[in-house]
């Protein structure tokens, strides 16, 4: 369980998150929305200590995130950021390989390789393995980093924007992938994205976030409504029930 | 295999090294336990060897360590301000402290190797348009500028000759007690092998290497202390290495990618045959008269150079 207490963080004296408290539970989908600025990125920054929080605390698995070492942590906790593209050479098998850092600092085991031909395996990515990441695809490219957090075997998988640059197609990929993680692998899912249709039908929980702070939290039945969104968004929205799955209209 | 190559290459570069100038008569002579050709070998041509070989590896895995955490291939230690710094070190123990130990000027040397490159780090860290080629622009400028402090004091004290004389690196001038200091470059070059998923995984930018449990301050610091120690150690014995460090990484990463714990032994002995050859090339080309080693490097390093440049941001 990931707990938020009052956290703050501020920019010159401007609060970009402001005294948020959240609990997020085990095994389930949570995805941050919230327009541009609402402080979604700089939230999971903090819970995945990339940042560190001005006020308040991060409580994860009961124990405040400054007492983690970083190896335990890194072995609790992943993280993929859509503005940290891997500009090296390496191929996909080596990428995914250094997602077993936190547990071998390099010198892999047969355990850890055979975690990382699971990764690679789980997602579908055995055959291009020796690929270089510069040769792939967007779609590809998301995949190995997905099978490289994968590798890393963390019960909580944080993701900002895993659907940045992706087609539909891909799209939906990635996200029934998060949800074949929780389910199949109990992981703990945490995702910023801004296409609130796929936070609606993807999530177990959505946060919606407005300046900072928390605007709104529920499941998406409750969350993907006019009264909520309209305000946040600044825009007028239509939402219809298709296949029990609450989808907005606002184009 | 190509590391197999590599070292085939070593071995008859060294054996030709050793025996190069020497008349076949001498070669027998040696064979047979001839004294003086034996003194020659000992007390030039084995430590002329030697030093190749330890700066050569000292430069290319210094240049490979740099361009990794700075995330920048055209950054080696003569782009980043490291041997400009070490040099105005050498003038500083010069003109304040000559009768230092050998070991004494080294660390000196070292610290101003050190100050330089963190000052190069610092300045990278504040500046936010770190396009590819502008930051080895930066730290040219950067080093260009500790130049001209080094020149400038170096004709009020009147050591020109002395400072120019590690401007251009030279092994004609290494005989046996005059390079042993290199020697301390093999425990760093190990630690470096050690270190090397480390440096890769810095590489891959600083929340990624967090993300994955890395210590990634200390991993910089670490990197930045290896290569101004072996920046120190070249320039206080041989002295500049011109392109080195810049061209040998990049042609073996071209091959075998950035992974540093598959290239970085190949790297470190490209280094060695590129600098042994180039010593050769050195010596044959206009015999029995020698062009400096930072010569013949500098002109090869330089078509290299202008090619990766030219070849463009691909990586």
């Amino acid at each position: 369980m990931i707990e938020l207490r009052d956290v703050t963080k501020k920019y010159d004296g401007i609060p970009v998150v402001d005294r948020v408290s959240l609990t997020i539970e085990k095994g389930t989908v949570t995805s941050f929305i919230g327009p541009n600025g609402a402080g979604k990125s700089t939230l999971l920054a903090i819970i995945s200590r990339l940042l560190r929080q001005d006020g308040g605390e991060v409580i994860i698995d009961g124990i405040p995130i400054e007492k983690w070492g970083s190896s335990e942590l890194a072995r609790r906790i992943s993280i993929l950021k859509q503005s940290n593209q891997v500009n090296l050479r390496l191929t996909i098998r080596e990428l995914v390989s250094f997602g077993r850092f936190p547990y071998s600092q390099g010198h892999l085991t047969a355990g850890d390789w055979a975690a990382v031909d699971q990764a690679l395996a789980y997602m579908k990515l055995t055959d291009i393995q020796h690929k270089y990441l510069h040769q792939l695809s967007g779609g590809q490219l998301q995949r190995a980093y997905i099978a490289m957090v994968i590798a890393q075997d963390t019960d909580y998988i944080l993701l900002d924007e895993p659907l940045n640059n992706l087609d539909m197609r891909h799209a939906v990929d990635i996200m029934k992938t998060l949800r074949a993680l929780v389910q199949d692998l109990g992981k703990t899912v945490v995702t910023v994205i801004h296409d609130i249709n796929f936070a609606s039908c993807y999530s177990d929980c959505i946060v919606v976030m407005d300046q900072g702070r928390i605007a709104c939290s529920g499941g998406p039945q409750r969350i993907i409504d006019r009264s909520v969104l309209c305000d946040v968004y600044e825009l007028d929205f239509h939402i219809e029930t298709v296949n029990n799955q609450r989808i907005c209209v606002y184009y | 295999m190509h590391n197999i190559v590599l070292a085939l290459c070593l071995a008859i570069f060294s054996i030709l090294s050793l025996v190069l100038g020497l008349s076949q008569f001498s070669v027998v002579k040696l064979a047979t336990g001839e004294d003086l050709v034996s003194q020659i070998i000992i007390l030039s041509r084995i430590p002329r060897v030697a030093s190749i070989i330890m700066a050569g590896m000292a430069m290319a895995i210094g240049g490979l360590i740099m361009q990794q955490i700075s995330k920048n291939r055209f950054v080696s230690p003569t782009t980043a301000g490291t041997i400009d710094a070490a040099r105005f070190g050498m003038l500083v123990v010069l003109i304040l402290f000559p009768r230092f130990s050998a070991f004494g000027k080294m660390l000196l040397v070292f610290v101003f190797a050190l100050g330089g490159s963190l000052l190069f780090m610092g300045i990278l860290g504040r500046i936010k348009m770190r396009n590819v080629v502008f930051v080895p622009l930066l730290g040219l400028m950067l080093g260009n500028v500790i130049g001209s402090v080094t020149t400038f004091l170096a004709y009020r004290y009147d050591l020109v000759q002395n400072v120019n004389t590690w401007l251009t690196g030279n092994f004609a001038m290494i005989t046996q007690g005059r390079y042993e200091l290199l020697y301390f470059s093999l425990p760093l070059l190990m630690a470096a092998f050690a270190y090397a998923d480390r440096f890769t995984l810095a590489g891959m930018g600083e929340e990624f290497a967090v993300g994955l449990g890395l210590n990634y301050k200390q991993v910089v610091t670490v990197g930045l202390v290896i290569v101004s120690l072996l920046s120190a150690l070249v320039v206080i014995t041989v002295g500049r290495i011109p392109f080195l460090g810049l061209i040998v990484p990049n042609m073996v990463t071209l091959y075998l990618g950035d992974n540093l714990r598959k290239s970085i032994a190949t790297t470190a002995l490209a280094g060695a045959v590129f600098l042994l050859g180039a010593d050769l090339l050195g010596r044959v080309l206009i015999a029995p008269y020698e062009i400096p080693i930072g010569l013949t490097v500098g002109v090869a390093g330089s078509v290299v150079f202008l090619y990766l440049l030219l070849r463009g941001e691909r990586r």
